[in-house]
């Protein structure tokens, strides 16, 4: 039975939200995303669930962070790396490791998120910002006359999480360790 | 009602699905990726962990379907399984055709004569071979059902593939793993088949431009683990092009993990200290992904490999190395793929006294001489026969200059050219195939017919003096011929075989891929040319009302393929008065 697993998660085996969970994660954008127009957040289609017992919405937000930095040093050690001073060290030396840090959590990524620029478009280009844009998915640099349209150069494309298929979680885990320590016998 | 395709592969399995028309499609399978963590995966990594709770707390294991879980099957049972080998069960089917052990009892993990001598480990399940695939099967099934509660698997069409080369009662076996694993009603199929049908299914009907009469492919499948050779002849059927699989290889242990694991020891030792057992693994996998590299198209000069520190000191304790493409090269391709001649001989052991037990691996590495003797037995020197196409599949075939190498000796060997198929993903295949099989099955594609690939024969004694020292000699009865196709029987002539009522009878069973002239009722030597033994099969009529212990029943034999694609040997009285089946005897071997 699911009732062990924090519904927040339920969503990445393509299943019903519980209300709960619908703020952490971004709309879904319609199948064409060639403009940057504002987009209604859709609502989430309603099968009921059952009233279950579950922690505070608050307990789901660390454990699902915790989990997501687990993943990032179990696959590319990213803890480690970032834990460790590197004065002293050669960017060779640095570069040999960073290397295999990277493919690590590239793979993260690649597995459980799907990301795309919030901007079509190349940076440094000139675009254009209509009306009624969200100021949270564009934000502006600099002084804004009068009403939008708005020219302007796009500086940084931005970065729209399309898709999350993070891992569903057991409930009664320890999330607090990220690592465990490792003892050979 | 779906059809559900499952890959039960040595290291991976995968599944797929299709209706009855229209695309077939892969199905992404949840499984535990980390402690206490499920997510989808493309495929299903073919490991069972069975650890005890000091080493792996049941509540990591649960899944969205389960409570907590005493044993994990996939990803993280691979990645947490390499920390706890002695927990692992790994190419559980390659245990399932391995006649040095008894398949239905409790020895995986498999632990060798002198740690079981040793004291019972603390924890921590063992399983039989049987139990251990069911138990894969039975993950495929709930994680379908779990997707898609609406359509439960055990109601849908099933097709589970299996290696061309599994014996009769790896077949059965295969189908009894099935049953325990909640799948009823399953059809075998054999994966170099498979593969050929992923292909179909991929080119719709643009295959008939591709192939002509008279054209022979070879389905060539190196796995993680395995080597599995088919040949497929096209012939001429009342003006349209019929598929008939003509041969298949013997089960080769033999794949791209040897391949890694070469690449391993050559890179170890420039890295001039020793490993401990985890960095050992991390530069396993470093080799993995540098071959992949290295044999690819527009490959570079060099791959750097680096083992990150094992602390958490993780740039201090690095250890870095390079692979040439030089050294890559000279060692992956020259040592597992060389230049051969046609009649080229794989090496064989020569058998010890004493051997230990386990997994019957490929004594010659070189996967082009299993290739060359394959053709050569069924090309029987006829370089017309030898293969004008070549399909790839296995993960191992991805590389470029690996496939390079095969056409090559293809061509040199066939003296024309030899032409590749496109296929479907080659990891994803074999699923999808078995789907599409499914299609064909209800009518919807072009079938490969073949029927079994090998003839099967029974031992009797014959009749002779005795002789101190010297056992009767043994005739092989063909009960089998080969090529009989699913759902056919036949029926020996009469012959002078009885059955002794309260006694298990037990007759020598063998196998022979290569002579195909030999018919039903044959009687040759045993020690023929190309007969190899197989387990026995038995049988115990009990006594009842009518039957008297002792009593001599005369019986004729009769041979069925089924349905499920799996064979089956019955043993009718000759008055009438009753028909048995022969089991397939699965206990140790002597």
């Amino acid at each position: 039975m699911g009732l062990a697993f924090a519904c927040f998660f339920r969503v990445l085996f393509g299943k019903q939200l519980p209300p709960a969970a619908v703020a952490l994660l971004p709309a879904p954008p319609p199948p064409s995303a060639a403009t940057p127009e504002v987009r209604p957040p859709s609502p989430p289609a309603a099968r009921p669930e059952p009233e279950r017992p579950r922690a505070s919405t608050a307990q789901h937000h660390r454990d699902g962070a915790l989990a997501l930095l687990a993943l990032l040093q179990r696959e590319g050690r990213l803890v480690d790396f970032l834990r460790e001073p590197l004065d002293g060290f050669s960017d060779g030396e640095i570069g040999a490791a960073a290397r295999d840090v990277h493919r690590g959590c590239r793979k993260v990524l690649d597995q459980h998120l799907t990301f795309e620029p919030v901007m079509p478009g190349a940076e440094e280009a000139k675009v254009s910002v209509p009306k009624g844009f969200d100021a949270a998915e564009i934000r502006l640099i600099g002084e804004a006359r009068g009403e939008p349209p708005f020219r302007g150069t796009l500086r940084h494309h931005g970065w729209r999480v399309v898709d999350a298929r993070l891992p569903a979680l057991a409930e009664g885990i320890d999330r607090m360790v990220i690592a465990p320590a490792e003892v050979e016998l | 009602m779906k059809i559900l395709g499952i890959d039960l592969g040595t290291t991976n399995s995968a599944l797929a699905v299709a209706d009855t028309e229209g695309a077939v499609r892969t199905q992404p399978i949840a499984q535990v990726t980390g402690p206490g963590e499920v997510a989808e995966r493309p495929t299903l990594p073919s490991f069972l962990l069975l650890p005890s709770e000091l080493e792996v707390p049941a509540a990591q294991l649960q899944l969205p379907w389960s409570g907590p879980l005493r044993y994990a099957v996939g990803t993280f049972a691979r990645e947490r399984g390499a920390e706890l080998p002695h927990r692992l069960v790994s190419s559980a089917k390659s245990w399932l055709c391995n006649p040095a052990i008894d398949r239905t009892s409790q020895v995986l993990p498999f632990r060798g004569a002198q740690r079981e001598l040793e004291l019972e480990m603390e924890g921590g399940e063992r399983v039989s071979p049987v139990n251990a695939s069911a138990r894969l099967l039975a993950h495929l099934r709930a994680a379908w059902d779990d997707a898609n509660p609406d359509e439960p698997a055990a109601e849908q069409e099933v097709l589970i593939t299996v290696p061309a080369s599994f014996d009769p009662v790896a077949r059965e076996l295969t189908v009894v793993a099935a049953r325990e694993a909640g799948l009823d009603r399953v059809t075998l199929l054999e994966e170099p088949q498979a593969a050929f049908y992923a292909y179909l299914a991929a080119r719709g009907d643009a295959w008939r431009g591709d192939l002509a009469p008279g054209d022979v492919v070879l389905v060539c499948d190196v796995g993680g683990g395995t080597t599995d050779f088919s040949l497929i002849e096209i012939t001429d059927d009342a003006g349209d092009l019929a598929l008939e699989r003509i041969a298949v290889g013997d089960h080769i242990l033999l794949g791209g993990d040897n391949m890694d694991l070469a690449l391993a020891a050559l890179v170890g030792k420039e890295l001039g200290r020793p490993l401990d057992a985890l960095q050992q693994r991390a530069l396993v996998h470093a080799c993995r992904r540098a071959k992949e590299l290295l044999l690819g198209d527009a490959a570079p000069a060099s791959a750097p490999i680096a083992i990150l520190g094992r602390g958490s000191k993780l740039v201090g304790g690095t250890l870095k190395a390079e692979v040439t493409r030089d050294q890559a090269e000279r060692l992956l391709i020259d040592g597992f793929f060389p230049q051969v001649p046609a009649d080229a001989q794989a090496a064989r052991r020569r058998a010890g006294g004493l051997r230990e037990i386990g997994l019957p691996y490929a004594h010659d590495p070189a996967i082009t001489r299993h290739l060359a003797e394959f053709l050569a037995r069924f090309s029987a020197g006829d370089r017309g026969r030898l293969p004008s196409h070549v399909l790839f599949n296995g993960g191992v075939m991805k590389a470029a200059k690996l496939k390079a190498r095969v056409v090559e000796l293809l061509t040199a060997w066939a003296g024309r050219d030899v032409r590749v198929l496109a296929g479907a993903d080659l990891d994803l295949a074999v699923a999808l195939g078995a789907a599409h099989y499914g299609q064909v099955r209800r009518g919807k594609g072009v079938r490969i017919r073949g029927g079994t690939a090998r003839a099967y024969y029974i031992g009797i004694e014959s009749a002779m003096p005795a002789i101190p020292g010297f056992a009767p000699p043994i005739k092989a009865l063909c009960v089998a011929p080969q090529g009989l196709e699913e759902g056919q029987a036949v029926a020996l002539p009469d012959d002078e075989l009885g059955l002794v009522v309260g006694e298990i009878q037990t007759f020598r069973f063998f196998a022979a891929a290569s002579r195909s002239g030999d018919e039903a009722g044959a009687l040759i030597d045993a020690d023929s040319d190309g007969l190899v033994e197989l387990d026995p099969v038995e049988k115990l009529i009990a006594s009842d009302g009518e039957r008297v212990a002792g009593e001599l029943v005369p019986v004729r034999l009769e041979a069925h393929v089924t349905e499920v694609g799996t064979l089956e040997l019955w043993c009718v009285a000759r008055d009438g008065g009753g028909r048995w089946k022969l089991e397939y005897s699965v206990r140790e071997r002597g």
